[in-house]
Formats: C-alpha cells, sequence, structure tokens
C-alpha cells in the first residue's frame, strides 16, 4: 500500500470516532462553561477535572475491553449479562478502582495545592465530591459500557470498536455533569 | 489463559497503573489551575479544555492502536520511508485539521448560546484550530517514541502504549492548549 492509501483507509476508520467523542466532549465543555460559579467556589476543584475525566475513560473503558474480550473467548454467555458472576466482578472491581482513584487524585490535589500559594477547598469537601461524582458517574457508565458491550455483540458488531468511541464520549458527558451534581450536592449541603 | 475476573485480581492489575496516571493528570490540573483566570473570564476557552484532551488522546490512541496492530502483525518496520508509519502520520494531521475547527466553532456557538461568550469567533477557532495541529505532531511523537519503547524492550504494545499514549496526550493537550491561549488570548 502507498503512503495515500494507508493514510484514507486510516482516516476513514477513524473519523466516526472521532467525531463522537468531539459532541461527547463539547457538551462537557459546556457544562464545565457553566460552572464557573462552582469551580470559584471551591478552589482546586478545576486541578481535580482531568484527573477524574481520565479515571472514568481508562477504568470503564478497561471494563469494556474486559467484557469484549471475554465475550470473544466465550468466557461470558452473551445471554446473561449482569446475571454473570464474572460481570458482576467486573463491574464492582471497576467502581471500586474508579472510587479509589478519585478519592486518590483529590488528596494528591490538596496536598500539592497546599504547598502551593493560592486558596484550596477543605479536604473533606474535595473528597466528597470526588466520591458522590465517583459513585453515580461509576454506576451511569457501567450501564452504558455493559449495554453497549452486550446488545452490540447481540447484533453482530464486534464490541471491541463499540467500546472506544462510547466510553470517551459518555466518560466526558457523564464525568462532568455527574460532577456539576456532585458539587451542588455538597454546596448544598454546607461542605463549601 | 483466562482472564483473572475476581474484583481482587483485577484491582491487583489495574491500580497501580490507574493511582500512576491520576498522578500525571494531577500535573495536567496543575496547569489548568495555573491559567484558571483566564479560563474564568473566557467561558469558550473552558469549554474547550475537556474537548480538546480528549481529542489529544483520541488522536494518539488511535495511532498507537493501529502502530499496535501493524506491530503484532509483523509489518512494522521503524525505519524511515516506512509507508504505514508515514500514511498513519499523515492521517493523524489531517484528523486534526478536519476535527479542530468544529471544536472551536462548536465551543464558541454552544457556549454563546449558553452563558454568552466575550472571545470572538475567530479567536476561538484559530485556539482550536493551532492547538489542534501542534497536538497532531505531539501525538505522532509520543505513539512513536511509546510503540519504539515497547517494541525494544520486548512489551505487549496493546498493554502498554495505548494507555501511556491516551494519559501523556492529555496532558501535553492542556500544556499546548496553555501555551496557544498565552500567546493569543
Amino acid at each position: 500500500m502507498s503512503v495515500r492509501d494507508v493514510a484514507v483507509d486510516a482516516y476513514r476508520e477513524a473519523l466516526p470516532a472521532l467525531a463522537a467523542s468531539v459532541v461527547g466532549g463539547l457538551f462537557a465543555g459546556v457544562v464545565l462553561g457553566g460552572m464557573r460559579a462552582e469551580l470559584r467556589e471551591v478552589p482546586g476543584l478545576l486541578v481535580l477535572v482531568p484527573a477524574l475525566l481520565a479515571t472514568r475513560g481508562n477504568v470503564y473503558g478497561s471494563l469494556g475491553a474486559r467484557l469484549a474480550s471475554g465475550l470473544h473467548q466465550g468466557l461470558v454467555e452473551p445471554g446473561v449479562g449482569v446475571a454473570d458472576e464474572r460481570v458482576r466482578a467486573a463491574i464492582a472491581a471497576a467502581i471500586a478502582n474508579g472510587l479509589l482513584a478519585s478519592l486518590f487524585a483529590a488528596t494528591v490535589a490538596y496536598l500539592v495545592l497546599r504547598a502551593l500559594p493560592g486558596e484550596v477547598a477543605p479536604l473533606p469537601t474535595l473528597l466528597a465530591i470526588a466520591l458522590l461524582a465517583g459513585i453515580m458517574s461509576g454506576v451511569a457508565l457501567s450501564i452504558a459500557v455493559v449495554l453497549v458491550v452486550f446488545v452490540g455483540y447481540r447484533r453482530g458488531q464486534n464490541p471491541d470498536t463499540l467500546v472506544g468511541p462510547v466510553v470517551t464520549t459518555t466518560g466526558d458527558v457523564f464525568g462532568i455533569a455527574f460532577l456539576l451534581l456532585a458539587v451542588r450536592i455538597v454546596l448544598a449541603l454546607g461542605g463549601g | 489463559m483466562p482472564a483473572p475476573w475476581t474484583v481482587r485480581d483485577i484491582t491487583r492489575a489495574m491500580l497501580p497503573v490507574l493511582l500512576a496516571l491520576t498522578v500525571v493528570e494531577i500535573g495536567s490540573g496543575l496547569v489548568l489551575g495555573s491559567f484558571e483566570t483566564e479560563l474564568l473570564r473566557y467561558p469558550s476557552l473552558l469549554a474547550l479544555v475537556p474537548v480538546t484532551i480528549g481529542t489529544a488522546g483520541n488522536l494518539g490512541s488511535v495511532l498507537a492502536a493501529r502502530l499496535s496492530t501493524a506491530f503484532h502483525l509483523g509489518i512494522l518496520s521503524f525505519e524511515r520511508g516506512d509507508e504505514l508509519l508515514a500514511g498513519n502520520a499523515v492521517a493523524t494531521v489531517a484528523l486534526s485539521l478536519t476535527v479542530f475547527p468544529v471544536v472551536g466553532a462548536g465551543a464558541w456557538a454552544l457556549t454563546s448560546l449558553t452563558v454568552g461568550t466575550e472571545l470572538p469567533f475567530s479567536t476561538v477557532v484559530f485556539v482550536a484550530v493551532a492547538s489542534g495541529a501542534v497536538l497532531a505532531f505531539v501525538a505522532i511523537a509520543v505513539t512513536l517514541v511509546a510503540t519504539y519503547a515497547a517494541y525494544r524492550f520486548e512489551l505487549d504494545p496493546d498493554d502498554v502504549v495505548i494507555p501511556v499514549v491516551t494519559n501523556a496526550c492529555d496532558v501535553l493537550g492542556v500544556l499546548v492548549l496553555f501555551g496557544v491561549v498565552q500567546v493569543v488570548v
């Protein structure tokens, strides 16, 4: 194949997934753009945003890849879904690891920002936000990933190619939307 | 060999890498924090943050996935003039130049519809396109280095390269956006 053929092939294959993630990213960006009041009220929250979004992508991307491989290898029956013990263990591990990473991110961000000049919100506030956002987006993303992988597989699609775009798109959207909700809940409960 | 499917096994495999990547991402958060004033003043720039990070990571991970597959098939050589490398690199730049004008226009339009924007349309589109163009080359460089390192150290590129590239591009995405905003806005 010539350079041109390779390039055209790669471009055609990647564009739909990239376009889907742009739509998700733009929606997340608009929510973030509308979150300025909360970002001002909780100093340090902006520093957490990339880590929280990346955690969603890493954890649930890995959950999707694991479920897809399980289906391909015949370890997981396509008909059972969440009734399968292995599937439940994979989901529980994803949510647990996502929460641990979110709480760790809040702690590291707090410690670094305390060492730097400038303001940072109290550690319990950041931890509460990370925990709530992690639980809500974890449940939503687990449902999205399991649905897409199993429904896609039953309809004859390769779940491996579905997982990436679905996780990057829904990960950003759910990640930011539930972060906003978590901040509002924590601020309403007086944790500012 | 069946994959480990208990919470304990999955956690043991995943958590150390996840925590290391979290520290890296806090680094990119600190860069964001350093121009928080500009970002809070101009919501259309804030709206660019997730989409720029995500798209940069995606450009890198798509390229990494294709190079990993080519590597497994034994059709990738790390030599000058390798058509597969060159073609994929060209596609990465073309994808970036296709997507980032839409990113800039979308961020400006959606922000002006919701909270209102204080920057002109052309500035936001220019910030997006300039960041995207730089990021395409960054993604190519990071992916080549990571794939080559995996090849030299005999690691499976699927396990190592994609998470490293995605997260490195996330961080560099914020740095590039920061640089462009400093110059333009």
